[in-house]
């Protein structure tokens, strides 16, 4: 059970397309990622503010409710964010080349 | 007085009262001064005589000629004859009265006439200042001599007296001016800390329930500080009591702060992990590896994900695509291959598969292999249609896994049969890890390899058993007991499997139970299969009648007619006495039950060893087979007696080894000798079913949906006799055929009719 999240990262890497894997901490420090220093520095930065914008916004819908997924589908890329527990699960995956 | 033409011309500036004094001077005429010396500008002007040109010329005589004049004191200029109207008299009248007074020259002075009032008060100021002046200076003197004397007296008050204004000196001095500097000196700045918060209703929400988590916790706490003394209760608890209300305190009864306080506290603890992650990729891993079960899940999906985009025009066809050419082309169809289905680890051959029957796009597969010599562990890998890519979960055997078959009312639950002889049930749901129940050597487990499991409906005792058959000759039923699996000998195949050598195919329980025990030419293969639990799974409403047959212990009928090994035998899921069986011999043959003297009712020759076959669960006379080429062949006996519809090779170089409908959607699972599941999709032409819903993969009947509504289960019965009756007469057809054809041959006499009834 617990090496099984590295595990699926890592196999998640490997999909075709995916550009890159990044889990970032609570407190917005990396823990794992594949892309360059400048890459990850970037979506380290921006991603888990909208995650956390995106929360508040369904939380104050319904304060029972919470965020599962975000799924941001760009002209180049398809983002995937999962907030779990302490961690930001991100996915970055180019739909158009996995074709 | 100057003569009058006689114009004096002076270099300075005079007063007036000065000209009488000239005048005299003029007239004495003295003798002219000599000009003054250059530059000398106080020396007195230099006076010239100026006559105009037409002045008379006088002589001595007449100069001196004495001209009296008169002063008058009459006006010259005053007006005589003055007239006024006189308003008394009502007439002008001359005025007799005549100012004669003119006025040349006035000027006014100072000079006061002594006799004046003004002059009288002038005189006594002055003399009483006068007066003041001679007391003041008579005082000063007394003073001086009285100092003198060595008195000590005041000096007189001379703040009346007027000073002398001209004889007063001012006298100032100025210090030294410093210049303006400025200077100034800085503490070090005290601490400073950006804090921000935001409060909305949902962290006001959180908010409340931490806090009456906590006072849960307290009073949990409570009775167990009362019970003892609190220096005994455990630390932990002291510390978690103690926490709380240290917590309250520094909040100071401020919501916002409550959180803030929490999240320092947690992140101090979690401080070791994030400096652990900012070490490096491995310690990240660390971090990661103690995440709980909802990352683990958070990444399953994320993988989900990553494969649906990946794999998008897959899904699309599996969920929109049908063959156009079907519409042309009656009496054939095609299979569409979409996703493939690897074995985790190696190669084995696909010995199993079995659809969840809670969800539509999970099944299980083992993994084993045919070879009896070549013999590997075995495994069970729960795929997903939604993630072809990994294995939802796998669970590792010693022993190849020939068999597996889900739980129908607990889907978590399944049952597997190996190579050795042994069963056991795993929890679908956990990871990895031992199964829940295990039959071995000591417990009783199959001398042989078990050759087919299905999970058995007890509803009277209400526990969970499931039959396994075995190549023993043995048919155990297993019940899951709280500890162990008991087995229990249902029947026992061996003698009577030698008896049938030759090929004879057994069938127990005329709608039930059904066994097959070909002998298969060989010694070592006696008993193959047992189609109880399918039996029992398809025909709900004959579980009565079916338990009584199965417990019976007996042959209810025999069906014999292949010439080698059966491999798989299925009852119809929809028509209660119609099975199809599988076999070596390259042939697919449909039983009746009814009719079990008469043989196989239809056969097709498909041109390979047939390794798996099964009916749809759409319609009472589609099925499907799989051979060793590498061929999926679709039958509908509705449209044609004689051939499949569809004869498709969808794999290369390996030979497909079992196959499963999808109970909902229009697909079929096919394995391999290689290890690969593939998914096929029906095209419309295979997927016809005789009631109104003819191309409906997804008809939900009876079986696939037991819980639907009253309604549904009502419309699911129609659905089902409506195809009972198509298939009845499709065999009643088939059946006229072949007695014509029998007799024909008999009247041949050329017998060796295939099929003798036992």
């Amino acid at each position: 059970m617990a090496s099984s999240v590295t595990e699926t990262l890592e196999r998640v890497q490997k999909h075709k397309g995916v550009i890159g894997v990044l889990v970032v901490g609570e407190e917005g420090q990396v823990v794992k990622s594949t892309l360059d220093e400048a890459q990850t520095a970037d979506y380290a930065g921006l991603i888990p503010g909208l995650t956390s914008l995106a929360r508040s916004m369904v939380r104050e819908l319904d304060p029972l409710n919470d965020l599962e997924f975000l799924r941001i589908r760009s002209v180049k890329h398809e983002i995937m964010v999962a907030p779990r527990d302490e961690f930001v699960l991100i996915v970055i995956q180019d739909p158009s080349a996995a074709q | 007085m100057a003569p009058f033409g006689a114009l004096l011309k002076r270099g300075g500036k005079r007063g007036a009262h000065r000209d009488k004094a000239q005048a005299q001077a003029d007239a004495a005429e003295p003798p002219p001064l000599p000009p003054p010396p250059i530059g000398d500008e106080f020396a007195v002007p230099v006076r010239e005589y100026v006559r105009p040109d037409n002045q008379l010329q006088l002589s001595e005589a007449q100069l001196g000629e004495e001209m009296p004049r008169m002063l008058t004191a009459t006006n010259p200029t005053a007006p005589k004859n003055l007239a006024r109207f006189n308003m008394k008299e009502r007439c002008f009248k001359f005025d007799a009265m005549v100012d004669q007074t003119v006025a040349h020259y006035s000027s006014s002075g100072w000079l006061l006439h002594k006799s004046s009032e003004e002059a009288k008060k002038q005189g006594d100021a002055e003399r009483a200042e006068a007066e003041a002046a001679a007391k003041f200076q008579s005082e000063v003197e007394r003073a001086a001599r009285e100092k003198e004397a060595g008195m000590d007296v005041e000096p007189p008050d001379d703040s009346r007296q007027l000073r002398n204004r001209f004889n007063f000196g001012d006298r100032a001095a100025q210090t030294f001016n410093y210049p303006l500097r400025e200077g100034g000196t800085m503490t070090e700045p005290p601490p400073t800390a950006t804090t921000t918060g935001s409060c909305s209703a949902w962290e006001v929400y959180d908010e409340y329930l931490r806090d009456a988590e906590r006072q849960r916790a307290e009073e949990a706490a409570k009775p167990k500080g009362g019970a003892r003394r609190p220096s005994t209760a455990a630390p932990g608890h002291a510390a978690a009591a103690a926490a709380p209300p240290a917590a309250g305190a520094a909040g100071g009864g401020s919501t916002l702060q409550g959180p803030a306080a929490e999240a320092a506290a947690a992140a101090a603890q979690r401080g070791g992990a994030a400096a652990a992650a900012a070490r490096g990729d491995d310690d990240g891993d660390a971090a990661l590896s103690a995440a709980g079960p909802a990352v683990a899940a958070a990444a399953a999906i994320l993988d989900r994900m990553v494969v649906q985009n990946a794999l998008a025009d897959v899904a699309m066809d599996f969920k929109y695509w049908d063959d156009a050419t079907d519409s042309f082309r009656p009496g054939e169809g095609s299979l569409l291959p979409l996703w493939t289905f690897k074995c985790p680890r190696g190669r084995k051959h696909v010995t199993s598969i079995a659809w969840s029957p809670a969800y539509t796009d999970m099944f299980a597969v083992g993994y084993g292999s045919f070879h009896f010599h070549r013999q590997t562990g075995g495994l069970v890998a729960i795929h997903s249609l939604k993630n072809p890519a990994a294995a939802e979960n796998v669970f590792v055997t010693a022993s190849g896994v020939m068999a597996v078959d889900f739980h129908p009312t607990f889907p978590n639950l399944l049952a597997i049969g190996c190579y050795d002889g042994s069963v056991a049930v795993f929890d679908a749901r956990r990871r990895g890890g031992a199964p829940l129940y295990q039959a071995t050597a000591r417990s009783g487990k199959h001398s042989d390899a078990v050759w087919q499991v299905a999970w058995q409906e007890d509803e009277l005792q209400k526990t969970l058993q499931f039959a396994s058959v075995s190549t023993d000759g043995d048919v155990v039923l297993w019940t899951l007991t709280r500890s162990e699996l008991a087995p229990e000998r249902l029947m026992r195949l061996g003698a009577r499997a030698a008896l049938a050598a030759g090929g004879a195919v057994a069938a127990a329980a005329a709608a039930a139970a059904g066994a097959e025990a070909p002998g298969g030419g060989a010694a070592a293969a006696a008993a193959r299969r047992v189609g109880g639990g399918v039996c029992m799974h398809f025909h709900w409403a004959d579980g009565r009648e079916h338990q009584y047959l199965a417990f019976s212990s007996e042959f209810l009928a025999s069906f014999s007619g292949h010439g080698m090994a059966v491999y798989s035998v299925r009852w119809n899921r929809l028509h209660p006495s119609v099975f199809l069986s599988a076999s070596a011999d390259w042939s697919l043959r449909v039983w009746d039950a009814r009719r079990a003297a008469a043989g196989p009712v239809l056969s097709f020759d498909l041109g390979d060893a047939v390794g798996d076959a099964a009916w749809a669960p759409y319609a009472s006379t589609v099925a499907a087979a799989v051979t060793d080429d590498g061929r999926v062949h679709v039958i509908d006996v509705a449209a044609n007696r004689l051939t499949p519809l569809c004869s498709q090779k969808v794999v290369r170089s390996a030979r497909l080894t079992r196959l499963a409908f999808n109970a909902r959607h229009p697909i079929l699972l096919v394995g391999d000798s290689k290890g690969n599941v593939t998914c096929l999709k029906l095209s419309p032409n295979l997927r016809r079913s005789g009631g109104g819903a003819a191309g409906a993969g997804a008809q939900p009947h009876a079986a696939a949906a037991p819980a639907a509504g009253v309604g549904a289960a009502a419309a699911g019965e129609r659905f089902e006799a409506a195809e009972r009756q198509r298939l009845d007469g499709v065999l009643e057809v088939a059946l006229k055929g072949r007695r014509a054809a029998v007799a024909a041959a008999a009247a041949e006499a050329a017998s060796g009719g295939s099929c003798a009834a036992a």
